[in-house]
Formats: C-alpha cells, sequence, structure tokens
C-alpha cells in the first residue's frame, strides 16, 4: 500500500478541510481529504494514512462508521474525532471506540496541532515498540501499560476504584510519553464537578503546546494532588501512583464504567 | 328546575312543614270543634233544667195552656228547632210544633234510645247519654237533641188534679233540639283560617330557606362552578374572592389552594418543556454554528500565527479569536444549560466579571448615548462561579437595558452588595438518626422530592409511620397514619423502638412532646412532635448564622415591561424585539443564575425603568 499523505480529514464541510490542510501545512503534513464518509471509506481502503480527522456527523454516515472500518481492517491509522455536536456522549463514546483524541469544534490551530503532536508521537512509539523483540520489551519499557486493576479512558486517563468508594484519576503514561514534556500544569479546583469526557486539567509542554486531558469519570473533586501541581515531572515519573490528579466521589459510575477499557485486557 | 339543590331543599322543607301543620291543625280543629259542641251541650242542658222548673209550677197547678204557651215562645228563638215534652209512653203532649201534638214518637227513635235501650227506663243517666247529634238530611246542618227527664215528685201525686201515679218514677221527658249551624260555621272558618295559615306559612318558609340556601348554597356553589369552568377553560389564575368559613368555604379555599398549585405545576412543566425544546432546538443549533465558527477559529487563529511580526494585526485578530471563543462557550454553555449541566466554577471577583461586561458592550452602549455607573461595594469576597456564563449573564442584560433605551438614552446603573439571608426554609437534613443511630431517613418517602425523615408513631393500639419534612423551616409533615394520635402517643425509632422524644423538654409554642433527631456532626435538630406546631430548632444551621450572598442589581431608564409581559419574560424564545432578538436571552440567564443556586427577579415599571 502506498503512503498518500500523513492526514485524511473527513468532514463534510469544505471550509474545514481547508483550515486543516492550511493548519498541517505549517507543520509540513502532507493531507488528503474526503467530503462524506462514502469517499472516506474508499479511501481507507486502498492508501494508508498514519492519522485520520474525522468528523462524526456528516450527511451519509456517521465518523462511527470510519473508527470501526479501521478497527476491523487492522489498520495502524490513528484517528482524532471532531464534531460540532460536541456532546459527552460523542467525546467518551469515540475514546472507547479506539480513538486516540476528541477534538470539539471550534477548534483553534494550537488545539488540532497539538492533537497532532500527539498523534506523531503516538505513532513513533507504537513503530518502536513494535520493532522490539520480546526480549527486548522485557529489558526496557518504552511505556508503561497501566496497572491491572485500573481502567482507562481511550489512551489518556485512568481511574481506580478505591476501598472507600472514592475514585483516583490520573494521566496515562502513553500519554505523557506523547506529549514529550511537561512544564505546567492547570487543574481544577476542590469541590468542582468533573464530567465524564470533558477537560479536567490542561499541561503545557515545554514547546509551549497545550494539551487538554479528558476526565474519565464524572464526580466531585475531594482532594486535589498539589505535588503535581508543585512538580509536574512527577506525571512522568509515576503517572500510576504518586503522580495522581484528583480524588473524586463518582456521580454515575454504574453508567460510565462501561465506556472505560480495563487496562488487565492490554497485558496479553 | 326541579334538579337544582336549592329547590330540593326548599321542596323538603316546605313538604315537612305542611305535614307538621296539617296534623297539628287537625288535632286543634278537632278539640275545638269538641269545646264547642260541649259548650252547646251545656248550654242546651241549662235551658232544658230551665225550661223543666219553669214549667213545674203550671205543671202543678196543671195549667196546660200556660205551660204550652212557654214551650211555644221558648221554640221561637233562634237556634232552637223545637221543644217537646213527652209522656212515658211517648205521646207527645206540649211542642214549639203545634202540629206535633198528640202525636206518638217511636220508643225506639232515636230521641229515647238512650233510656229505652234495654226496654227498661233508667232513672239516672248522664249528660252525654242524654245528647244526640243528628242530621235530618244530609245537606242540612248538624242538630243537637238533648232529653231532660221529669221526674215524679210527692208534690204530683199529691197534686189536686192526681194526674199522676206515685209509683211512677219518670213522668214524661223534655226534648229539645237546638241546630249547631252556628258552631259547624265557626268550625269551618278555623279550618279554611288553618289552611290559609298552612299554606302562607308554607310560602313565607320557602321563601326563608330559598333566601338562605341561595346566600349559603347557590351563590358559593356558582362561584365553585363558574371557578371550575375558567380552569377547564385554562385560566389557572382564577381565584374565588369571596370565601366564607363553613364548609363551603373551605371547599372554596382548598379549591383555590389547588389551582395555585396547578398553576405552579404548569409552570414548572412549561418552563420543563420549553426546557426541552431548547434542548432539542440548542443540539442543532450547535452543530450548525460550530461548523462556520470553526471556520473563523481556525482561519483567524492561523492568521494569527502567521502575522506573528504584525503587531497591528496581531491585536486585531487577537480579538477574533477571543470572541470566537467566547461564541464557541456560549454555544457549549447553550448546550450546558440545556442539559442543566454543571458550569465550570471558579472563584472569581464578581466586580470584576462585570467590568469586563461592560468592557464588552462598552462601544455599543456610547453609541446610543447611555451612561453605565457602577455602584459597586468594595468588600465582595470572590465567590465561586463560572466567569465565563456570568459575564453572558451581564451581557445580556445590558444589552436588553440598552435596547430599551434605544431612542431615548439613559443610564444603566449596576450595583452589586453583600446581603445575608437566614438559612430558614432553605437547609436540607440529609442525615438523620436516632440514638442507637439508625438512620431515619426514608428514601421511599419524599416530600418535595426530598426524602423525608421517618418516625414510628404508637397511640393506644394504633402504630404507623409519620413522616417529617427534610427541609428546616418547612412544614409539609405527613402525619397521616389512619388514626388519631392521642396526648399519650409514644413516638419511636422504626428500627429498634427506642423513644424519640426529647426528656425534659416540651415544645416552647404549644406544649406537646419535642422529638429529637441525631444529625452526626450537624448536631441535633429537635422538632415539635404536634401535627399543628410549627416549632423547629437547629443549632448547628443556627449558630451558623445567616448566610451571605452577592446582590447584583442591574437598573435602567428605559421603556420598562408591561405587567402581561413581565412573567413571560424568562421563557424561551419570548421577545419583544421582534426579529431582533431570538428571546433567548433572558431565558439563558436564567439557567446561569439557577446553576449557580442563584435566584433572578425582575421589577419594572412602564415609562419609567426595569431592575434585574
Amino acid at each position: 500500500m502506498n503512503k498518500a499523505a500523513d492526514i485524511l480529514v473527513i468532514d463534510d464541510e469544505q471550509v474545514i478541510i481547508d483550515a486543516v490542510i492550511k493548519i498541517c501545512a505549517l507543520e509540513d503534513y502532507t493531507v488528503d481529504s474526503a467530503i462524506n464518509t462514502k469517499t472516506g471509506l474508499e479511501k481507507i481502503s486502498k492508501n494508508f494514512y498514519p492519522v485520520i480527522i474525522s468528523d462524526i456527523m456528516m450527511p451519509d454516515g456517521d465518523g462511527f462508521q470510519i473508527l470501526d472500518a479501521i478497527n476491523k481492517s487492522k489498520k495502524d491509522s490513528v484517528v482524532i474525532m471532531t464534531t460540532g455536536f460536541s456532546t459527552v456522549e460523542n467525546a467518551v463514546n469515540s475514546l472507547y471506540r479506539g480513538a486516540l483524541s476528541f477534538i470539539p469544534k471550534p477548534f483553534t490551530v494550537d488545539e488540532l496541532l497539538s492533537v497532532l503532536f500527539r498523534a506523531k508521537n503516538y505513532i513513533k512509539i507504537m513503530k518502536e515498540e513494535k520493532s522490539f523483540s520480546p526480549q527486548q520489551r522485557d529489558k526496557e519499557l518504552i511505556y508503561v501499560t497501566c496497572p491491572a486493576k485500573y481502567l482507562r479512558l481511550g489512551h489518556s486517563t485512568w481511574m481506580f476504584q478505591e476501598r472507600e468508594g472514592s475514585v483516583l484519576i490520573g494521566i496515562c503514561d502513553i500519554y505523557m510519553k506523547a506529549i514529550e514534556s511537561v512544564n505546567n500544569i492547570e487543574m481544577m479546583q476542590l469541590e468542582d464537578e468533573l464530567i465524564q469526557g470533558t477537560g479536567c486539567a490542561s499541561l503545557t509542554s515545554n514547546d509551549e503546546r497545550i494539551h487538554k486531558i479528558l476526565s474519565p469519570l464524572s464526580g466531585r473533586i475531594v482532594e486535589v494532588n498539589n505535588n503535581v501541581i508543585n512538580n509536574p515531572s512527577l506525571l512522568e515519573k509515576d503517572p500510576y501512583f504518586e503522580g495522581w490528579l484528583y480524588r473524586i466521589i463518582p456521580a454515575n459510575l454504574d453508567y460510565e464504567i462501561k465506556y472505560l477499557i480495563p487496562c488487565s485486557s492490554d497485558r496479553l | 328546575m326541579f334538579k337544582k339543590i336549592g329547590f330540593r331543599l326548599i321542596f323538603a322543607v316546605a313538604f315537612t312543614s305542611l305535614v307538621i301543620i296539617g296534623v297539628f291543625a287537625f288535632f286543634n280543629v278537632q278539640t275545638q270543634s269538641n269545646n264547642l259542641t260541649a259548650e252547646v251541650e251545656r248550654h242546651a242542658n241549662q235551658l232544658s233544667e230551665t225550661v223543666v222548673s219553669s214549667t213545674r209550677v203550671d205543671m202543678m197547678l196543671n195549667q196546660r195552656d200556660r205551660i204550652q204557651q212557654i214551650i211555644s215562645s221558648i221554640g221561637a228563638q233562634p237556634h232552637i228547632r223545637d221543644v217537646r215534652i213527652l209522656n212515658k209512653i211517648g205521646e207527645i203532649i206540649y211542642s214549639s210544633d203545634q202540629n206535633s201534638i198528640n202525636q206518638m214518637v217511636d220508643k225506639n227513635a232515636e230521641s229515647c234510645y238512650a233510656c229505652h235501650a234495654e226496654d227498661k227506663p233508667l232513672e239516672q243517666i248522664s249528660i252525654t247519654e242524654r245528647t244526640r247529634i243528628f242530621k235530618l238530611n244530609p245537606d242540612s246542618a248538624r242538630i243537637i237533641g238533648i232529653i231532660t227527664p221529669i221526674y215524679n215528685e210527692t208534690s204530683c201525686w199529691t197534686a189536686e188534679c192526681h194526674a199522676h201515679p206515685s209509683d211512677q218514677k219518670v213522668l214524661g221527658v223534655l226534648d229539645i233540639s237546638i241546630s249547631l249551624a252556628e258552631v259547624d260555621k265557626e268550625i269551618l272558618r278555623s279550618k279554611i283560617e288553618i289552611v290559609i295559615f298552612a299554606f302562607a306559612a308554607v310560602v313565607i318558609v320557602g321563601l326563608i330557606i330559598g333566601l338562605f340556601v341561595k346566600k349559603w348554597v347557590s351563590n358559593p356553589v356558582n362561584d365553585l362552578l363558574s371557578a371550575t369552568q375558567q380552569i377547564s377553560a385554562g385560566n389557572l389564575n382564577y381565584a374565588i374572592k369571596e370565601i366564607g368559613s363553613d364548609e363551603i368555604g373551605k371547599l372554596a379555599s382548598s379549591f383555590n389552594n389547588m389551582t395555585k398549585k396547578l398553576a405552579e405545576a404548569r409552570l414548572q412543566l412549561f418552563q420543563s418543556d420549553k426546557m426541552a425544546s431548547l434542548g432539542r432546538l440548542a443540539a442543532g443549533v450547535a452543530h450548525e454554528i460550530n461548523n462556520p465558527l470553526t471556520g473563523v477559529l481556525t482561519y483567524s487563529s492561523f492568521l494569527l500565527k502567521r502575522t506573528k511580526d504584525n503587531p497591528e494585526f496581531q491585536e486585531d485578530l487577537k480579538v477574533i479569536v477571543r470572541e470566537t471563543i467566547r461564541s464557541r462557550e456560549i454555544v457549549k454553555s447553550l448546550l450546558d444549560f440545556a442539559r442543566q449541566s454543571v458550569p465550570k466554577k471558579n472563584p472569581a471577583d464578581l466586580n470584576d466579571v462585570i467590568d469586563k461586561a461592560i468592557t464588552v458592550v462598552e462601544n455599543q452602549l456610547s453609541i446610543k448615548k447611555i451612561k453605565v455607573e457602577k455602584k459597586f461595594e468594595a468588600e465582595i469576597p470572590k465567590i465561586t462561579i463560572d466567569s465565563n456564563q456570568m459575564e453572558q449573564v451581564f451581557i445580556n442584560l445590558f444589552v436588553n437595558a440598552a435596547d430599551a433605551m434605544e431612542k431615548t438614552g439613559g443610564i444603566i446603573t449596576v450595583a452589586t452588595h453583600l446581603i445575608s439571608l437566614a438559612p430558614f426554609g432553605t437547609t436540607q437534613i440529609k442525615k438523620a438518626a436516632c440514638r442507637k443511630r439508625h438512620n431515619l431517613i426514608d428514601n421511599e418517602f419524599k416530600i418535595d422530592g426530598l426524602p423525608a425523615i421517618k418516625v414510628k408513631v404508637v397511640s393506644d393500639s394504633n402504630e404507623g409511620i409519620i413522616h417529617i419534612d427534610p427541609v428546616y423551616g418547612k412544614h409539609y409533615n405527613n402525619y397521616d397514619v389512619g388514626f388519631k394520635i392521642n396526648k399519650n402517643a409514644k413516638f419511636v425509632c422504626p428500627e429498634c423502638s427506642v423513644s424519640l422524644v426529647q426528656e425534659d423538654k416540651v415544645c416552647p409554642k404549644c406544649g406537646s412532646p419535642v422529638l429529637v433527631f441525631d444529625l452526626g456532626p450537624e448536631g441535633i435538630y429537635e422538632v415539635c412532635s404536634s401535627e399543628n406546631s410549627d416549632w423547629e430548632k437547629w443549632d448547628y444551621i443556627e449558630s451558623a448564622g445567616v448566610q451571605e450572598y452577592v446582590e447584583i442589581k442591574v437598573s435602567d431608564t428605559g421603556c420598562g415591561i408591561s405587567n402581561e409581559d413581565l412573567h413571560k419574560i424568562f421563557d424561551p424564545f419570548f421577545s419583544t424585539k421582534g426579529q431582533k432578538g431570538n428571546g433567548l436571552g433572558l431565558a439563558v440567564i436564567w439557567g446561569i443564575v439557577d446553576n449557580h443556586n442563584g435566584t433572578i427577579t425582575v421589577d419594572s415599571e412602564i415609562g419609567k425603568g426595569t431592575t434585574f
């Protein structure tokens, strides 16, 4: 299969396609486009695109079809979902079905570039991991998968149910690896309400990119990990234990847990 | 007409009084007639005695002509039909009717029957037995006849004439018949009088009852009827004005209460219905607007990136990017509002938020010659709000104010200050336990949507569960246990039956026992056990004192809002701006303020201005 372009953008609005092309040109990505689901699926089956940016609501189908098609064909494309109908459900559903990220419309240049940057690194990490032999993998970890009892939202955040009914929330290591570095973290306050699939913190990397963290669960914050604020590098060093973000009282655990992926499934 | 309740009542009362008067009249007439007859009887008897004694001397002297003369003159009196004297064998010897003299009277005839009933003359008989009442023919008046026996006396057989033997006991009888025509007339008259009286009474009673029924029953019932018609026609603001204190009055006031509740429920329903349609609309709008916004935002931020060396463009582009991001937040908040989601709250200075809002609309306002006057209280603490949403609230209010003063210009006054409100009526009891720490919050029984506190009540042999309103300061307690709770009733925990009554303490208002609940860290909550008392005490809340709120007043000197429009202004899609407005501004404000646990009210006077 030939590599036609770095990115395929599927959107029913020409303006958005044009905008994405312009933005991508800033970082020297090559972009192919499709104006509807049908041509998008055709292009995917013919060519390989490392990154696919797809709208969710289109006249002839939705972006989830694209996601499913990619999952089926076992292609290693990274999918970024976007929609003007940016409901929590759409965001969570996208991540659950394997999308790397979800960008609500309208987005700024920086927001898109941050996600693309993460996608690029993600692909790199995956490639690297594949190239390793099993022996090498044991010796040297490229990224740490999350502990077995944890559940994760896509590849971005994790949650761990504590015995007292509270839940710890943190960022997955692969996410941290994909953004390369962290300089500053902006967090929410005690007593604030989190909503699953919406932003709960934002990281600023050394190159000034801002990365939004999506909360894996809804609930009320009962404790904020101040160590992380004082020392953001903790997130990189120990993302699953010392580097937790919030302790929350979940609001709707039974329902929301359906959209989370058990980390135990990663260790096959 | 007969279906009317008033008529039925009148009919029933009239019928009853008619029966009573009828029975009374019957016995009355009867007695009267008896009395009259007795009087006539006595009179006749007296007359007979008089005749006998006045003829006695003549009889002794055997002056028959004189006797006949006396008899005739007495018999000539009106009412006296005839006077006769009969001898022992029934021969008429003297009579006022000359023709009947010497005629024989049959001993079996009615005038003789009293004495000769058993074929032997009785010497002493009573007056009633000597009296007979009869009619000569069916049409004639009644006649009373009285017979007086003339007894044999010594002088009768010793007299010169020796007409009578000495062994004879009764010599003859005097028979006087008197017409009862006068008496009958009298009786008839009283009968007529009584009938007239009865009818008059029935009519008067009917009228009086009718009057009261109209005043007490018909009018209130008609009021109720027209009220129900109004309600069914959809006018839920209708209230019955004149309410008495009787059962119908109570019905009317509970009816008023019901319509009020109904109106409130309908308003709520309206509101949620509107919210639902707003939600659908918002979802559609969000998608449609977000696409073009994406174009604006991506291109402007793209330009911003590319013109880094051109500070002149940078400034302007930054405004475009900033405002587009704000638009994005607005659309998002519209979605959030429709889903009633939680705002993103951060501590912020409200005065700063208002200042920012003013800067946004400043240009627009100065064109319309509108001044903004700020009356900020400096010492306002930072409050946890979504500053983006609150800014939106103020921008919307300012724009509305500006629109109201479009032609004339004017002043918008923004004032902030700290106010304190008591927690009474607002704080919910979420935990309550008995002394043995059994949870008393009943999640299955809710009062106004909040789980109530359950208490078992044991009164004599009955027991049941009552529920106490969990909102401090509100008393929609439910005492519906199906029996009367007496004074010695026990109030216990439904699980362990430990008493919930506070010892050595009675309600200061009514003297009933006081129930006490353990609220854990929030102290104890005491409430009067009586259904009718509203005494309660929660030291924890009382000692926390009043809660502080920030009050913000936005006033304009514009055209004002009419009374009809006033209650509609927070409705989605209600607009007085015609094509210029979409009617969502105040609805969104309402939602935002509500999400911040705040309230928004409006006060307006046509021509003078409006205050929010």
